[in-house]
Parts: C-alpha cells; structure tokens; sequence
C-alpha cells in the first residue's frame, strides 16, 4: 500500500515489471533481438519485412496467452472491464497503425529501448506518454467518463 | 534439436512476459487509464512495472555489450538507427491516443486472448487492421 494511493499495487506492479525485464532480457540474450510486441505482431502476421523467423515471431505470440493464463490459474486476476466499443475500435486502429509508424510501443521503446538509452525510444515513450496523459485530459474535459 | 534452441527463447520470452503483464495490472484498461490519470485519480502502479522491467532489461544490455553472439543465435539483430524523424513522433503521438482512449496496448492486448477474450478480440482486429493500413500506405516500399 502506498499511502493517499488506495487502489495502487506496487508489489504486483513490481513483480510483474521484473517478470517483463526477465523476459526481454531473454529475448535478449538468448535470441539477440528486441522484445517489442507491436513490431513481432506485425511480423508474425506478415505485415512487416523484418527479419525475424515466422516460427521464432509465433512462439513469442502463443507465449503471451500461454504465460496470462498461468497467472490466472494459479492466483486469479480481477474483474477486467473495458471501455464501449465503438472507442475500442478507434483505439485499436490508432495503436496498429502508430505503432508501425512509430516503429514500436510500450515494450519496444518503453521498456527496451528506454533500458538501452536509444534516444529514439526515450523520445518516442515521452510522447506516446504524454499523448495518453492529454487524451485522458481532454476526455475529463469534456465529460466523457467511460 | 536445432529449432527447439532456437524456438523456445522466444516461447519462453513471451510466456513470462504475459505472465508479467497480468501480475502486473497492465492487462487492466482501468489500471493503465488509471496511471495516465496524472491531473486527476492517478494510480502509480505502472510506474512500478516500467520501474522493474527497465532497471532488469538495463542489466541485460551491460551484460549484452560483452557478448559476442546470442546464445541460441549467430548474431545480435538490433535496431541502431538513432535519427528523430516525423514519423517516429508522429506514429507515437497517435499510438498514444489510442493508449489513453482505451487502456490497452499490444502486448496486454495479445496475453488478454487467455483472459477476457471476447472482450479483447475487436481490440485486436481494428490494431490488426491499423497494421494493415500503415503496411499500404506509409510502408508500400516494406522498410
């Protein structure tokens, strides 16, 4: 518990912020390539011409699901609720298409990228982090509560 | 035994990063929206993910600047580009709205599949369909 942060989890937080530095450091060093999710996705679905190995690009895929469903067999997960849908939908096709145009998101930039100093992710996670900061601004302002 | 080297890294990689993902909230729309919150009911936790993950991977790359190849690979295929260019503020910029407006990026997206499926699938088309639409207009040469 952090104090006047009621809702925050810093262990779990903290556990699982490990667990995805455990996993990128794999990648790492095991595969020698970046663990960023938007650039593999892509390449697992053909939509880019990097040049990692479908089979390498779907292991890491099937893992994603693989290692969530572990997690909620063993210790559950709370109730996850999401925004309607029609913002959904807009918000998926912002995330696919900026993210390949951005050349990577949380994972690739916010956590590889940052790790290593490239000033291009230290860039970019400024101002996808600040775009998300003003969007939920401008939703308050306008009195869109979802 | 040759492909089980090379495809149990990345198999294990994502396992644990959609293990990591869920302890950690980031699979929860409202925890991420809740962390971007800044100017009104802010939840810190994410800090903390970033915080964790950051300081494990900035371990990694000292360790990976003495390596002469990956373990189970010839060699090292990163990004080395160090140009800011429009297109990188940009694409982020937009990533970012659609970060804010729904709570979820890729990697919560995909791990999410296990949990709240239904849920998370239109997600995924309309991110799949984003993909698609950069790959015909902006990336018709295939960089």
């Amino acid at each position: 518990m952090i104090p006047g942060f009621p809702a925050a989890d810093p262990v779990g937080g903290l556990i699982g912020g490990v667990l995805i530095g455990v996993a990128g450091a794999m990648m790492l060093l095991g595969a020698g390539r970046i663990a960023g999710v938007s650039g593999i996705a892509a390449r697992g679905l053909g939509l880019s011409s990097g040049n990692m190995s479908f089979s390498s690009a779907w292991m890491f895929l099937l893992g994603l699901p693989a290692g969530a469903l572990l997690v909620m067999l063993v210790r559950g997960v709370n109730p996850i609720d999401y925004v309607p849908l029609p913002a959904v939908l807009i918000a998926g096709l912002l995330v696919g298409f900026g993210t390949r145009m951005g050349s990577g998101c949380t994972s690739g930039h916010g956590v590889c990228g940052v790790s290593r100093l490239s000033q291009r992710s230290l860039v970019a996670t400024a101002a996808f982090m600040i775009a998300g900061i003003l969007t939920i601004v401008a939703l308050r302002l306008a009195s869109i509560a979802w | 035994m040759n492909a089980l080297r090379r495809l149990l890294p990345p198999l294990a990689s994502g396992a644990l990063f959609g293990a990591g993902l869920t302890i950690g909230g980031m699979v929860d729309p409202a925890r991420v929206r809740g962390f971007l919150d800044l100017f009104g009911n802010w939840d810190p936790t994410l800090a903390f993910v970033m915080g964790g993950a950051v300081v494990v991977m900035a371990i990694a790359w000292r360790i990976q600047a003495r390596m002469r190849h990956p373990l189970f690979a010839e060699k090292f295929s990163l990004p080395e580009r160090q140009d800011l260019d429009g297109k990188l503020i940009g694409g982020a910029i937009l990533f970012g709205i659609g970060w804010g407006l729904a709570g979820i990026c890729p990697g919560p997206a995909i791990a999410s599949l296990a949990l709240v499926p239904v849920k998370v699938l239109p997600f995924i088309a309309a991110m799949v369909a984003g993909m698609a639409l950069h790959r015909v207009t902006l990336d018709r040469k295939g960089s």
